[in-house]
């Protein structure tokens, strides 16, 4: 029975239309402006190319060009260390509040300038400029702001007294948070004394040049933040200088292994923040609600472009039907499309490659038998797309379930008992993250104890500050980023 | 807990109603809020950006949702009479504006709204059953909406016993509902939870399937007399509520979100948790009502700044 036909006034039922569509509401590009080439950043200039070469960077929702930038060589890598080298000395021996006063003029920057930021890194990832205005560049300021109060209480931070700072840092970053990432590597760096050579990813290599420009708006020392674009080798090259004191990396596990094997027998310091496969698990007595939203947000934020995504959704399997039913129902609202419209919800995919290992991997996980459920919408013609996709069926003896598929797919499995979800939760070679739903304080405690998983989210997912130490069990990677615990990987104790 | 009771409850609820135990534990088998995780989605929905013709429709929507509403000691025939005019014309310079929902009173100025209005298809609210505070018998409550049906109200807006619902006398609150419905005759039954008062999303959550079950057309946030009023995020339980409902049992009921509400913002904002949480399908002034004073205000003013380009003073409005 519907009520519908009760005192309805007549004059407004034309009113009523099946949907509102909201109006489209796009992001002013033209608060950016892109220089068509890009030199490196060297030594507090900008200097062109000694050895190297030069590409560009698409937009990968249009596939447009949006400027070229340099390959660094190895001898553009050399003179960017040279310089770290050269600004340790004095960068390190700096009055620790005249540091903490630096990162604090970043900070303000980055947030006075965050429309700049945000609309770069949407138009250089893809990812939508909701996510970027809301997310990603209000924390990338929040690290600078927490690390700067470091600066002058690294007595406190654990180490003993009088702790030192280890030299000139070599980090390289992915391609998803870039500017976040940025932000991971170079606040702590800075913060304990460090100078840096960064390399961002190799394509999205623009928000990182901009915060070239933020430095020295900032007057930072010359050389203590060097910024080398380019490709996998010149990032290979920068990890195995020998002039670097320090190798921080966040990418794949591959590419992990591969650092791990160039700096073995060095004195290098490493951290290394790789894959994940993270468990979500949802009990049946989780505020469903929430658990649903958990769901979406720990998989399809970012279109599923999370080292900490929660890519395997493992259920209670008294409630599996209502969930999935739940889950695809509000799927059904989600928004894709242009990333700079500021009701998208999910944007294209960063690039070519990634989409091409997220087709080969869904067809991997239809051809093993799983049922594959994707979002009814069209797509753009130009860019990267891949609809919201999420797998019921699966078995943890699936490749969809087993390899990280970095993208906006989701597996659901499910257990019976606490114990069953543990055990399938660490059933991985990974071990980054988890998430637990429950409306029962004493199971969350007990899970985040066996969860084998440097972060265990409970009733919510991918929530990030800098106080939160980061990191991963097993293939995940080793070393924490942020708080406390961050700061140990940029400090060694007094002599 | 009597006979009443199953005649108030849908099939599927039957079972759940059969007794004051039964009822108590279905309320309390409802799964929980998570506070944290709903405000974050409220808040996150806040962020749509409404514009141009998306906005244009909203705020015609929204007006043609107000419950234009005066509850006060000193309302007069006059003032009444004066609020008909505006709700059946808001924007006497435009016949394209729509008229609102319906016009809310106390009971005993219904037959004076009713005569205002005519036949304009505007409805008449008549708060009822104790309004706000429920504090009387239930003999006094069913006389007080007596008195609203029979003057010739369309919709009666009840308030629950808060006090029974908190010490956890649910049958009791379900068999008032019961008895207001039929009382309400072909009225549509509005349930006023005051969820100010109930102050848990949890208790919102058990209250409004408590209203739903006992057969009540709407579900309503609050009196306007208790600060906190209508929220967003209480907003958002109601109408997951009455999507829940309509999934187990096919009846589509409604929700009215009432008091503090006064901007066109905050109202688009209301428009996307409807759209996004309960289904565009609830779009409609059948199943959602803002029960607001000023808010119809701003919405003209909006509406004729979004026509005109021009945003213009209040003095060129009607007031009421």
């Amino acid at each position: 029975m519907a009520r519908t036909d009760l005192d309805t006034p007549t004059s407004v039922t034309d009113l009523v239309t099946p949907t509102w569509e909201y109006a489209p509401a796009p992001q002013a590009t033209d608060v950016v402006s892109i220089a068509a080439t890009n030199d490196l950043f060297i030594g507090g200039d900008w200097v062109s190319t000694r050895d190297g070469s030069t590409t560009a960077t698409l937009n990968p929702a249009t596939e447009e060009q949006l400027a070229t930038y340099t390959v660094a060589g190895p001898a553009d890598v050399d003179a960017a260390v040279a310089a770290a080298r050269t600004a340790f000395a004095s960068w390190s021996r700096l009055r620790p509040a005249t540091r903490g006063a630096h990162l604090y003029r970043i900070a303000r920057i980055m947030q006075e300038r965050a429309r700049e930021f945000a609309v770069l890194e949407s138009l250089d990832n893809g990812k939508p400029i909701r996510e970027s205005r809301d997310v990603d560049v209000p924390t990338a300021a929040a690290h600078f702001f927490y690390h700067a109060g470091w600066a002058d209480k690294l007595d406190w931070a654990g180490l003993g007294p009088g702790p030192r700072p280890l030299g000139v840092a070599g980090q390289v970053i992915p391609w998803n948070f870039p500017l976040l990432m940025l932000a991971w590597k170079i606040a702590p760096a800075l913060a304990c004394g460090n100078t840096v050579v960064l390399k961002p990813a190799e394509t999205t290599p623009l928000t990182a040049l901009l915060f070239a420009e933020v430095c020295q708006q900032a007057d930072l020392p010359p050389g203590v933040v060097n910024i080398v674009t380019g490709d996998g080798d010149t990032g290979a090259h920068l990890v195995s200088h020998d002039g670097v004191d320090k190798v921080a990396f966040t990418g794949s596990t591959a590419v992990g292994k591969a650092i791990a094997r160039q700096v073995a027998g060095s004195d290098k310091k490493v951290t290394l923040e790789l894959g994940g496969k993270a468990a979500n698990i949802v009990f049946d007595d989780a505020a469903m609600d929430q658990a649903v939203e958990g769901i979406v947000n720990g998989i399809f934020f970012n279109q599923g472009h999370v080292c900490c995504a929660g890519s395997r959704l493992l259920v209670q399997e008294n409630v599996h039907e209502e969930v999935v039913d739940r889950l695809t129902e509000r799927l059904g609202t989600l928004r894709l499309g242009d990333p700079l419209d500021k009701n998208t919800d999910i944007g294209a995919i960063n690039s070519s490659d990634q989409l091409g290992r997220i087709t080969d991997l869904v067809a991997a996980g239809e051809a093993e038998g799983a049922t594959k459920w994707e979002l009814d919408c069209a797509l753009p013609t130009n860019g990267f797309w891949f609809r919201p996709t999420v797998f019921t069926g699966v078995e943890q003896s699936h490749t969809i379930a087993t390899d990280e598929i970095f993208g906006p797919v989701l597996s659901v499995l499910t257990f019976r008992t606490p114990d069953e979800a543990v055990a399938k939760a660490n059933n991985t070679p990974y071990g980054l993250s988890a998430g637990v739903w429950t409306e029962k304080g004493s199971r969350i405690l007990e899970m985040a104890g066996r969860l084998r998983a440097g972060v265990v989210w409970a009733n919510t997912f991918n929530r990030f500050d800098p106080t939160s130490p980061f990191g991963g069990y097993k293939e995940s990677g080793y070393g924490r980023e942020g708080g406390r615990h961050g700061l140990s990987a940029y400090l060694k104790p007094a002599a | 807990m009597s006979v009443t009771a199953r005649q108030g409850a849908p099939p599927e609820l039957l079972e759940a109603t059969r007794s004051e135990a039964a009822l108590r534990s279905f309320l309390h088998g409802l799964g929980g809020v998570d506070a944290v995780g709903l405000e974050t989605r409220v808040a996150g929905l806040a962020t749509r950006s409404i514009k141009k013709d998306a906005k244009l429709a909203g705020i015609d929507l929204a007006i043609a949702m107000v419950d234009l509403t005066t509850l006060e000691g000193q309302d007069t025939p006059g003032k009444v009479r004066a609020l008909c005019a505006k709700g059946i014309h808001p924007d006497p310079g435009d016949d394209d504006c729509p008229s609102v929902a319906a016009i809310c009173v106390y009971p005993d100025l219904v037959a004076t709204a009713v005569e205002a209005l005519g036949d304009s298809g505007v409805g008449v609210a008549a708060v009822a059953t104790a309004f706000p505070a429920g504090r009387s018998s239930l003999e006094v409550k069913i006389a007080d909406t007596t008195l609203a049906v029979e003057a010739g109200a369309s919709e009666v807006d009840m308030v629950i016993d808060r006090g029974a619902f908190l010490s956890g006398r649910y049958g009791q609150v379900f068999d008032e509902i019961v008895a207001a419905r039929e009382a309400s005759g072909n009225a549509k039954l509005k349930v006023i939870l005051e969820t100010g008062e109930l102050a848990t999303y949890d208790n919102v959550r058990r209250a409004s399937w408590l209203a739903l079950a006992a057969g009540g057309d709407v579900i309503k946030t609050s009196t306007g007399k208790v600060s906190p009023a209508a929220t967003r995020p209480v907003t958002a339980v109601l109408l997951q509520a009455v999507r829940d409902f309509a999934r187990l049992t096919g009846e589509v009921r409604g929700v009215k979100a009432a008091g503090g509400i006064r901007t066109s913002k905050d109202a688009l904002r209301y428009l996307v948790l409807v759209q996004e949480v309960a289904g565009p399908g609830w779009l409609t002034p059948d199943l959602f009502r803002f029960g607001a004073s000023s808010l119809l205000d701003d919405l003209l003013l909006q509406r004729t700044s979004q026509r005109t380009g021009r945003y213009h003073s209040a003095d060129y409005l009607p007031m009421a």
